[in-house]
């Protein structure tokens, strides 16, 4: 009972802070303090006459878009590579590959920009935070694909090429199916990392920056402070649709495998 | 190659596909530490780089006390916030495992990590809202007559980093937990039961060293991002609560002295590796009894 208790008191913990967030969107004063001024959606009106915030916004759905799919599609290889036969060295191969998750994200800033600007001196863009976020949703990806991967029979992938299937034709139209769910779950985890994504983003763009980057600028203009707290609110408000959706595919691949569900994402 | 022709067509598939992600790893990660390792032991004279081999990097970077100040603050925030996220996890990780009905264990896993996918910067932000000299925790206490003024020590300190860094990394530490907890066999634990020991010495004795593995990887996987963090010291940490990350981060961008910048990631990296090397050595004894 009475750690029922402190799950509570852990989960109040936990949501503090969001939950703060529409609390201040809708306050009608700039300081970011109890009490409450009153009901206003101003801040919200401000959003939309933001030229840079929508550049900023356009800059971070262009990357996680490219770099979801492109970590979806690394992620894949490796976690149908995982559920094949054994090869020397598999393991190290596998866990290099994971690297970047246990990697503080500063290493991997520093060093693309060492390589990217000092080694072949190339100017920053999208592309640079593309491929690093590329880099670093992949492990996350192999995560969540593993398990779409490993709960498949691959004796149903040998039939439809003992029916005469290529191998493709067989992947295309037995085993993608199977794992679509997975695949999607993938998309939408590593395009809300992506988009979230900071340490990174603020090393390697250019004179162009990302939402996270865009913010972290208003974060030192206290005038600035109620529209980033309602900006916070829509990409809160955001995330856990997106998540919820991926939750709700990863179940139904578990459910579509006719395994029963053991835990969350990681 | 003469290895690989005894291997089965299926293995030899699988090397092709998994070739594709470890050549994006090898090209995106290993050859960039490579270059950051390299530039470590070059030198920079303002906008030129010297390509002589030198430690000197080594040597400010291990000589100066603000460096050394700097690293030294930062394992030891980093530890805190290890020790101070993972005793708050447990009891998390134990009662979803063994309290929670298994239809509902996905829907508590799934409240657990939300809040961990929301906006990262915003939320440490609003932790300084929450923590601030008017902030919602120091009006709350005195409305409700806890104290009489508020609260200072919690904020733009180390106090502030380490509560902060705790909350950004729960479900770092709970999930792991949880999947130990899930497989430890519960027959062992009644077994315990029934030849006479008690619930507190079950717990000591059964359930916890067979937690152990969870407990371990939990705390790497919190210690080792927790030092390259930058965002939450700057935010709330004040100028005593400025870690390691700061300073490369600081060389890189501001000072332009990228090969400084690499020393210090590169001497904050091995630090990491060996005091998580040191740790999985300690506790050995739990790692390989599974």
């Amino acid at each position: 009972m009475s750690l029922r208790i402190y799950a509570i008191a852990y989960l109040i913990f936990l949501y503090a802070p969001i939950a703060l967030l529409p609390i201040f969107a809708f306050n009608d004063g700039t300081i970011i303090a109890f009490p409450l001024q009153g009901f206003t959606t101003e801040w919200f009106a401000a959003l939309a006459t933001t030229p840079a915030l929508h550049e900023a916004v356009q800059n971070s759905l262009i990357i996680a878009v490219t770099s979801a799919v492109l970590a979806t599609c690394l992620g894949m290889c490796a976690a149908r590579a995982g559920t094949m036969e054994d090869f020397p060295g598999k393991r190290g191969v596998l866990g290099f590959i994971m690297l970047p998750l246990v990697l503080p994200e500063i290493i991997v800033a520093v060093s693309l920009l060492v390589v990217v600007v000092r080694v072949f001196g190339l100017t920053l863009g999208n592309w640079t935070i593309i491929l690093a976020h590329t880099l670093i949703c992949a492990p996350f990806c192999i995560a969540v694909l593993n398990g779409a991967f490993q709960n498949l029979d691959r004796s149903m992938e040998e039939a439809a090429m003992d029916l005469g299937q290529s191998r493709w034709g067989a992947f295309r139209l037995v085993t993608l199916p199977l794992v679509a769910p997975g695949i999607i779950s993938s998309l939408l985890i590593s395009f809300t990392i992506s988009l979230d994504e900071f340490i990174i983003a603020f090393f390697l763009s250019g004179n162009s920056p990302t939402m996270p980057v865009y913010i972290w600028g208003l974060l030192r203009f206290p005038e600035r402070l109620p529209v980033v707290m309602a900006l916070g609110t829509i990409l809160v408000a955001l995330s856990i649709v997106l998540l919820t959706v991926a939750e709700l595919m990863r179940r139904r691949g578990l459910a579509r495998a006719g395994l029963k569900d053991t835990g969350g994402f990681l | 190659m003469a290895s690989l022709g005894r291997l089965g067509d299926d293995a030899k598939r699988a090397i092709k596909l998994v070739s594709v992600p470890f050549a994006y790893a090898v090209l995106l990660l290993a050859l960039p530490l490579a270059a950051v390792l390299l530039f470590s032991f070059w030198t920079q004279d303002f906008l030129d780089i010297d390509r002589t081999f030198t430690l000197r990097n080594y040597q400010e970077a291990l000589g100066e006390p603000i460096y050394r100040q700097l690293l030294v603050r930062s394992v030891l925030i980093a530890g805190s916030v290890t020790v101070v996220t993972v005793i708050l996890a447990f009891p998390i990780a134990y009662f979803v495992s063994f309290h929670v009905a298994p239809s509902r264990k996905s829907l508590w896993l799934f409240l657990i990590t939300i809040p961990f996918w929301t906006s990262y910067l915003i939320r440490v932000f609003l932790w300084k809202v929450i923590l601030g000299y008017n902030g919602v925790l120091n009006t709350s206490l005195l409305g409700l007559g806890f104290i009489d003024e508020p609260l200072t020590f919690i904020l733009y300190n180390a106090n502030a980093v380490v509560i902060t860094l705790a909350h950004a990394f729960a479900p770092f530490a709970i999930l792991p937990i949880f999947v130990a907890l899930e497989k430890i066999d519960h027959s062992l634990i009644e077994a315990s039961r029934d030849l006479g020991e008690s619930r507190v010495t079950t717990f000591l004795r059964v359930t916890l060293p067979l937690a152990m593995p969870g407990v371990v990887a939990a705390a790497l996987i919190v210690f080792i991002p927790t030092i390259g963090d930058y965002v939450t010291p700057r935010l709330v940490g004040g100028p005593n609560g400025l870690m390691i990350a700061n300073m490369i981060q600081t060389q890189f961008l501001r000072l332009n002295n990228a090969p400084l910048g690499a020393a210090l990631a590169i001497v904050a990296m091995l630090c990491v590796t060996v005091i998580a090397l040191l740790f999985i050595w300690l506790n050995r004894k739990w790692l390989r009894s599974q």
